[in-house]
């Protein structure tokens, strides 16, 4: 129709642009030693698995207050409804669930999934990079420190023995599992593996000449012993997003379901910046969840019987704007949703403390206000799942936190 | 001049590419005067420009691209005479638009050594390589795919045979800071190239307001961060179209480009940005906005009316006053300040020496932004040459390193570009638009550095005993190699095995 709009619009409308969006990168990372939890008597065996979904996602998209009067002009053309031939499904009388997660609305109505609304972190700008910083790394600001909350709340819990299940590497490890306690990595990637021996020597030449690599190869090393031995783990060309996530999960899944599997892992899931043709039931979003839907239903499966001790928490850096910019996308915004899904969720619930979608509640005339702290959600779960004191929580694994108070009643 | 081994290490890694093997004398030129020896680059005329027969402009791009796309449309209109292939031979739940994925995913799945797949994702089409003897004959490639080859090649040969190879890591810096990623789309995959080619290498030596302006005003960054479709909201299209801003493009403006975070602007700087480039767009398919892939304003969409910006009225009508913000921003002292740490971090140390970013951020305001100025204050500066090596090079350091030191011509881009993938730092697709990480931390992770091993190894194995490791241990480092090192290489078990450790020496991967 006009100027300027046709090139763009038409290749995203043929799935180009949409897909090619979706490959983002899975990357998966998990500690390297079995905790002795301290709950280990009552015969529970606690699994945790941190989702970190990058670039902010929009929880008034995923999660749709549709109760609220303001809620359907602010998203305007991409808001869910309760009606019509992608109806959302219905949570409760006010909110309701994108139709692309069936798998997580089967969890929620077994009481095994729940949703946190209108939380955000301490982080009030509206830059990714310094918003990841602080979730993953639980401090109040950015860039202060280049550990993350998640490998803190480790360095605390009793160390058992050395996970040497099968584990093969990734490049990068999230900053919310990076820090002092040992973690690995695992990636579905192929490569020819060079010799032990040429290893060994290398190993040696560092050990002398440059002692932080002599580290970080003999670590790389140690835990790359057994590649991935089901043929299902190879990433096939053409993967898109959803499928990627599936499979980061699956293999996940695999490598925590065994007996010496590690128990605490974290994964990052990108892509999820929506600023332009955002979509609502369908689209670009829409593609996005049904790839974490699909990779919370991998977990569940994979982990088999270990479902029932397992918590996923699934968090962002930020939420969006309430109101759909001038693109039919979303702008970086403030509040947003978390979700918790697994077994030991006490679940069916929508967990929040409504601010309402008049302008005049919104953060800044713009933004979900946030009126949960992501800290209390976190510490919650690793207060009741792991067994983490109150004490270490508010000093050691989200400093100056005291004044943000664990949730209660998260785990069932 | 008395010969300075370490000198030329410092060089050759810091600065440099590494030393090439065959008959150039890099090691000896670099030690007889290492700071000249990364200077003398600097002074070629148009050193950095980049072009070659065959490699295209942006609205040639953008053609080609569009005439592809609508082939593709004619054949899908047309009757389904090979659906029935298409629609076996994907995974995509939507078979219309496979064909158009094409890009994304080539038909074979055979891997050769050395080439990887992406970190825990999915394979980009370079990171697949045609067996020697496939069953079933290849795909032609498309259009996208051949064009991001053949950029990549063309950046790849020059790098393989450029002198010092400074310039070619001045353009990697520049582009890796105004990154844009070839993962958007089709058509931002297509532009990867001529994006540095136009936007980049022009202005590496010359002024950062004009490669500022030149990166913000081509369609590759407009697109990329979606600028093409934002409108104000009292413009004539948004009040037509009940439409407004998108603010993307100028948050990272401010954020990643210039003033950096906590750069001293609000969110209404970003909202009064965004508003004063409503209407940077670029002409698309249809062609109203005249011939494809060219910069275009479109004053219809531009928001009316003065703002004010970072405390500045900005009356200008049109395109001007998107202008006349740049041209300020460029030269806020937060941008000079946050570039020239920036670029200290790069090259000197993730944590540079204060004085030195001191120094550079005083030249950069001093000289109005000229990066000539700055890069050479970086060779002239103490801090540079006496900063121990404790970064590591960056994987496509390390790759185009390891091909210059066998005098190697790349041929074809797909054994680098499998590299690049496997160790984290695909060509022209970082993660996001603050581009790939620049600290080492983020390179010397175990896992990283066990692919590094096994890619060294890989390469070794292609390479054979056709070299002698010992004397390429002195091409790379001379006397400045260590003893245990020369001891290592020397009592490796095979050629290859001393070949493979030789590049994963630090001699090799510390700079």
């Amino acid at each position: 129709m006009t100027i300027g709009l046709d090139c763009c619009e038409s290749h995203t409308l043929r799935g180009v642009s949409r897909r090619s969006l979706l490959l983002g990168a899975a990357s998966f990372a998990a500690w390297a030693y079995l905790p002795k939890f301290a709950r280990a008597a009552d015969g529970r065996d606690p699994r945790l698995v941190v989702v970190i979904l990058r670039g902010a996602l929009d929880g008034l998209a995923t999660v749709a207050p549709v109760g609220d009067p303001d809620y359907a002009g602010l998203h305007g053309s991409i808001a869910l409804t309760r009606d019509g031939p992608h109806a959302a499904t219905a949570l409760d009388s006010f909110f309701a669930l994108h139709p692309s997660m069936p798998e997580f609305a089967r969890m929620y109505k077994d009481k095994k999934a729940a949703v946190v609304h209108a939380v955000a972190t301490s982080y009030r700008e509206r830059s990714h990079f310094d918003g990841q910083d602080v979730l993953e790394s639980g401090f109040g600001g950015p860039g202060r420190v280049q550990s993350g909350w998640l490998n803190r709340a480790l360095e605390n819990l009793p160390r058992g023995e050395r996970v040497m299940s099968a584990l093969s590497v990734g490049p990068t490890t999230p900053l919310v599992l990076r820090g002092a306690a040992p973690t690995v990595g695992w990636t579905p990637v192929t490569l020819p593996q060079a010799a032990d021996d040429t290893a060994m020597r290398l190993v040696e030449l560092y050990s002398h000449r440059d002692p932080a690599l002599a580290a970080a190869l003999s670590q790389g090393l140690q835990i790359d012993k057994v590649a991935m031995s089901d043929d299902g783990m190879k990433p096939k060309p053409g993967m898109n997003g959803v499928a990627a996530m599936r499979l980061a999960a699956k293999g996940a899944a695999k490598l925590m379901a065994a007996d010496d599997g590690p128990r605490i892992a974290a994964l990052a899931f990108d892509g999820w910046d929506t600023h332009a043709n955002e979509g609502g039931p369908v689209g670009r979003l829409a593609q996005l969840l049904s790839g974490l839907d699909g990779a919370l239903a991998e977990f569940e499966s994979g982990l088999g019987e270990r479902w029932r001790d397992t918590v996923i928490v699934v968090a962002t850096e930020f939420g969006r704007t309430a109101r759909i910019n001038g693109t039919d996308g979303t702008d970086h915004g403030t509040g947003t949703i978390a979700l918790l899904a697994g077994g030991a969720v006490n679940g069916g619930r929508v967990i929040s403390d409504w601010p309402g979608l008049k302008i005049a509640n919104l953060y800044e005339n713009r933004d979900l206000k946030p009126t949960t702290d992501l800290r209390g959600v976190i510490k919650g779960v690793l207060r009741d799942h792991l067994g983490l004191g109150d004490k270490v929580l508010a000093e050691s694994v989200f400093p100056e936190s005291a004044g943000v108070k664990a949730v209660q009643g998260l785990i069932a | 001049m008395a010969r300075d081994p370490q000198g030329a290490l410092i060089a050759l890694n810091r600065f440099g590419l590494g030393a090439r093997g065959g008959a150039a004398s890099d090691f000896s030129s670099a030690a007889s005067d290492p700071r000249g020896f990364v200077k003398a680059e600097l002074f070629r005329p148009n050193v950095a420009l980049l072009e070659l027969p065959g490699l295209q402009t942006t609205p040639e791009l953008a053609k080609a691209f569009f005439d592809y796309q609508a082939e593709q449309e004619r054949e899908r209109a047309a009757p389904p005479k090979v659906a029935h292939a298409m629609a076996s031979a994907t995974t995509e739940t939507r078979p219309d638009i496979a064909k158009s994925d094409a890009p994304m995913a080539d038909s074979n799945p055979a891997m050769q050594p050395g080439s990887g797949s992406v970190s825990g994702t999915v394979k980009s089409p370079e990171a697949i390589k045609p067996t020697a003897a496939p069953k079933e004959p290849p795909q032609p490639l498309n259009v996208i795919q051949k064009t991001f080859r053949a950029e990549a090649l063309a950046r790849l040969q020059r790098a393989n045979i450029a002198e010092s190879g400074f310039v070619e890591r001045l353009v990697a810096f520049w582009s890796n800071h105004f990154c844009i990623s070839a993962n958007k789309a089709g058509l931002e995959r297509m532009w990867a190239g001529s994006f540095e080619r136009e936007a980049i290498r022009p202005h590496v030596l010359g002024r950062f307001g004009d490669m500022l302006k030149a990166v913000e005003q081509h369609p590759a960054m407009i697109f990329f961060l979606d600028n093409q479709q934002s409108m104000g909201a009292t413009s004539k299209a948004g009040l037509n179209r009940g439409k407004g801003i998108n603010e993307n493009l100028a948050r990272e403006i401010m954020e990643l480009h210039t003033l950096g975070v906590g750069g001293g602007y609000s969110q209404e700087d970003v909202t009064s940005l965004a508003r004063i480039i409503t209407g940077w767009t670029f002409s698309g398919r249809n062609g109203r906005l005249g011939p494809p892939g060219h910069f275009a304003f479109v004053p219809n969409f531009h928001e009316p009316g003065a703002h004010r910006l970072l405390g500045k009225l900005y009356d200008e009508e049109g395109l001007a006053q998107g202008e006349a913000a740049l041209a300020d921003i460029a030269r806020q002292p937060s941008t000079a300040k946050f570039i020239a740490t920036k670029f200290a971090r790069h090259f000197v140390a993730d944590d540079p020496p204060p004085a030195l970013v001191a120094n550079l951020e005083g030249i950069f305001r001093k000289t109005d932004g000229d990066l000539k100025a700055i890069t050479l204050a970086l060779i002239d500066s103490d801090e540079a040459w006496s900063a121990p090596m404790t970064k590591l090079r960056m994987p496509y350091e390390f790759l185009v390193a390891s091909g210059r030191l066998i005098a190697r011509m790349p041929e074809d881009a797909q054994r680098y570009l499998g590299g690049f993938n496997t160790l984290g730092q695909p060509l022209w697709t970082p993660p996001g638009p603050n581009g790939f990480p620049d600290t080492n931390a983020a390179w010397a992770a175990p896992e990283n550095m066990k692919l590094r091993l096994d890619i060294a190894a890989n390469i070794a194995t292609r390479v054979g005993d056709a070299f002698d490791p010992r004397a390429l241990l002195d091409v790379v480092a001379g006397e400045a190699a260590s003893t245990e090192t020369r001891q290592t290489i020397e009592r490796a078990e095979s050629r290859q095995q001393a070949f493979a450790l030789l590049l994963m020496s630090p001699e090799f991967q510390r700079r």
